[in-house]
């Protein structure tokens, strides 16, 4: 509280009572936005975390069966394999995407050129606006074995490496992969280029006259200068990775075998096909407690930063 | 200090909202209690009065249209609404939209899963003893019907069929001639024989995919010929101790395996589906491809009189024929208002000659209903011809054994699918196959 020990009681009285006044205001505001959330957002959150400790159909009567629907998640293979997948993807929509996006946006600031600036930025952020379903459709047909990229090896004389992308155990998933960086990228790139133009010019400068080289410029001054915006597309791209599932659902449908079952192709397949309303909760809890543990350390240490 | 007041603050309203809702929502999830379809007076007369009848169908199943469109044609008062989504859709949202306020008279149903122990399908049986259904054949409508006790084959009836499909073998016959061959195999040793030429002669001996499964028309087409019907019937009807690891099962897969390995099927053949090895067939590519009768017409088209249709060959010559067969099953919903009209739909489908004549012509299937009725015209020599006579054949033989796919719910996209993918491809082994399968099992049906 900021009220001193030297005030007198009556004006500590008003004081909280306005405070009170303020606070209940507070709520007044926040309450259409406290409905909608609840909900939408608490209410199917807490109906989930209750549904994952019955065995339950979605439709009949429902058994308790304490923890066994998170043993099940936990010891599976098949689900635990999907974890593992998903884990992998991460590398292909965040390390690819984000990595990549520093590299185009660092070049594309010292575009000097608007028009080549704005038609370079337009191209990139183009996969964004595609439906990912569209994308994957698009992608299995150029991953097929008549498919746009086995022709452009046949015809550069790699023939020997065509094969179908993704119904091939070893290429299926960096495949699948592939297509969620090649969606993501845009999305980095121009947050990142936003981030950049937030940047003092006069530091470029100053460290141009101290005579440090394009590398020196970037981990001195770009990197740092966009420690917000990396926080936010690894916190996003994170996210989309460990719950893809159009991508998956569109293109390969979790085969070959299981080489790219993802949770969120799991989940579905469990509460729908197989009515398995509880264990697919409960798979669904797991994954939300993964994302937080991954998602809440970065947060922390975007802030942490900022001090 | 003020901010660590509040933010406990914060979490302490947070639980108690959550934990509000947990009690909103009462202790256990879900209806108990049945509802009991009865209240309506069994009656095989069609009412005068004006009725609208709801179908939820498939997408891609034109054959309810064309019924429909005839029988509004024979009994005016009598009209249709038709809504149709993906077959995925539809068998992931049925159990909802039965349970709904305004359930569908008939709906398109593969599985009957909990649906009958959830009470959400009408009881066929008063209609079987007031239409004399017990002229149909036994085989065809036992794997319609669902005991108390959630076990498929028999108890009460709980579906019928829009059409009884077959499997068999399709054979390209310029291929064939190439190669010599002037029949179809009498013998799976004797079929092995001609794929063996087909593979030296440069002929891929099996046109067959898998991104989608379907390459299980050849896996379970190869089990039939080892396995005991009645206890491979038995684990699909979900018997309480069936198994599917049996050695019948067991040697089927294997001999996948052993095709596999000799390159009978396709390479890329995790990269084909359904839609694709049938336009591949069509096109010339292939000796062999197993597939339905739902596929004759379009084969015929495509490839004119250069193919034909024959039954998966038995082990030994002149054992009787084990194939793959299952009615088109549709489902009227326990909570339909329009009970009398539309099972009088479902009777009229399986009795009345043009109905019949539609099933035949559009799905190439066979109508079913009672044997002792004519069946509907079709052209000499062609390919829905021969699938009637297979249909013939197995019901003579009492051969027909139902989908593996339809076991359970979840078994097809969670365990058969990516297993016969890694079979196929001779990833695993017949007998991993086999036990796979069977632990998903244990564990869906237990679960």
């Amino acid at each position: 509280m900021t009220t001193t020990s030297t005030s007198s009681a009556p004006r500590r009285a008003a004081a909280r009572a306005a405070a009170r006044r303020a606070d209940l205001a507070g709520w007044l505001l926040v309450l259409p936005a406290l409905a909608a959330y609840g909900t939408f957002v608490i209410y199917p959150l807490a109906t989930g975390i209750q549904f994952s400790f019955y065995d339950w159909n979605g439709i009949g009567a429902a058994t308790w069966v304490g923890l066994e629907n998170y043993i099940t998640v936990l010891t599976n293979p098949d689900l635990l394999g999907a974890i593992r997948n998903s884990f992998v993807l991460v590398a292909f929509f965040t390390i690819i995407p984000v990595g990549t996006g520093l590299v185009l946006a660092t070049l594309i600031r010292t575009m000097r050129d608007g028009a080549a600036l704005r038609a370079a930025q337009t191209v990139l952020f183009l996969p964004q606006i595609i439906p990912l379903a569209a994308a994957g459709i698009a992608w299995s047909w150029m991953y097929a074995q008549t498919g746009a990229v086995n022709q452009i090896l046949n015809a550069i004389g790699l023939g020997f490496l065509a094969r179908p992308w993704l119904a091939d155990y070893a290429t299926a998933l960096p495949a699948v992969g592939l297509i969620g960086s090649w969606v993501l990228t845009g999305l980095c790139t121009v947050l990142l280029l936003t981030g950049i133009g937030k940047i003092d010019v006069s530091l470029y400068e100053a460290i141009r006259l101290d005579g440090a080289g394009w590398f020196r410029e970037f981990i001195t001054i770009t990197l740092p200068g966009l420690r917000q915006e990396l926080a936010v597309l690894v916190t996003l791209t994170m996210i989309a990775a460990l719950s893809t599932f159009d991508i998956i659902y569109i293109s390969t449908q979790g085969g070959p075998g299981r080489a790219t079952l993802v949770p969120g192709l799991l989940i579905f397949r469990i509460g729908f096909t197989q009515s398995d309303v509880g264990l697919a909760s409960a798979f669904g809890i797991v994954m939300m407690v993964l994302v937080l543990a991954l998602v809440l350390p970065i947060q922390r240490l975007a802030r942490i930063g900022d001090r | 200090m003020r901010l660590h007041m509040s933010r406990r603050s914060r979490t302490v309203v947070g639980a108690a909202v959550a934990f509000a809702m947990l009690g909103l929502a009462g202790c256990a999830p879900g209806a108990s209690a049945p509802e009991e379809t009865d209240g309506v007076e069994v009656s095989t007369e069609l009412t005068d009065e004006e009725v609208v009848l709801t179908i939820a169908d498939e997408t891609g199943f034109p054959v309810t249209d064309a019924l429909t469109e005839e029988f509004t044609r024979q009994y005016p008062n009598v009209t249709f609404e038709i809504t149709r989504d993906t077959f995925q859709n539809l068998t992931a949202n049925a159990p909802r939209l039965l349970a709904g306020a305004n359930p569908p008279d008939l709906i398109r149903l593969p599985t009957i899963g909990d649906t009958v122990k959830d009470g959400l399908l009408a009881n066929l049986d008063p209609y079987y003893e007031a239409y004399g259904w017990d002229a149909w054949p036994a085989s065809q409508l036992s794997p319609l019907r669902m005991s108390e006790d959630g076990v498929r084959g028999s108890g009460s009836l709980y579906q019928l069929g829009l059409g009884y499909s077959v499997t068999g073998i399709y054979m390209n016959l310029n291929h064939a001639e190439t190669l010599g061959i002037t029949e179809p195999p009498k013998t799976i040793a004797e079929m092995e024989e001609m794929m063996d030429a087909a593979k030296a002669a440069g002929i891929l001996p099996i046109m067959a995919g898998d991104s989608d499964g379907v390459v299980n028309f050849v896996v379970q087409a190869l089990m039939n010929q080892y396995a005991d019907q009645d206890e491979f019937l038995s684990w699909m009807f979900n018997e309480p101790g069936a198994t599917y690891n049996t050695e019948g099962n067991v040697q089927g897969a294997e001999k996948i395996r052993e095709w596999a390995d000799k390159g009978y099927f396709p390479s890329d053949i995790n990269a084909i589906d359904y839609f694709t090895f049938v336009t591949r067939f069509s096109e010339g590519e292939g000796l062999f491809t197993f597939n339905g009768n739902w596929a004759a017409a379009g084969y015929q088209e495509a490839l004119g009189d250069d193919v034909t249709f024959f039954l998966a060959p038995p082990v030994n010559e002149g054992d009787r024929f084990i194939a793959m067969g299952a009615a088109n099953s549709f489902s009227v919903a326990a909570g339909s208002d329009n009970l009398n009209e539309i099972v009088y739909f479902l009777n009229w489908i399986h009795t009345n000659p043009e109905a019949r004549q539609i099933i035949v012509d559009i799905t190439g299937a066979s109508p079913g209903g009672d044997p002792s009725l004519p069946l509907p015209e079709v052209e000499p020599g062609s390919l829905i011809e021969k699938a009637l006579e297979m249909s013939a054949q197995i019901g003579a033989d009492n051969g027909q054994v139902d989908f593996m796919a339809n076991t359970t719910a979840g078994i097809y996209a969670g365990s058969i699918i990516p297993e016969s993918q890694l079979l196929v491809t001779s990833q695993i082994t017949g007998r991993e196959f086999v036990e796979r399968v069977q632990a998903f099992y244990e564990q869906e049906i237990g679960g």
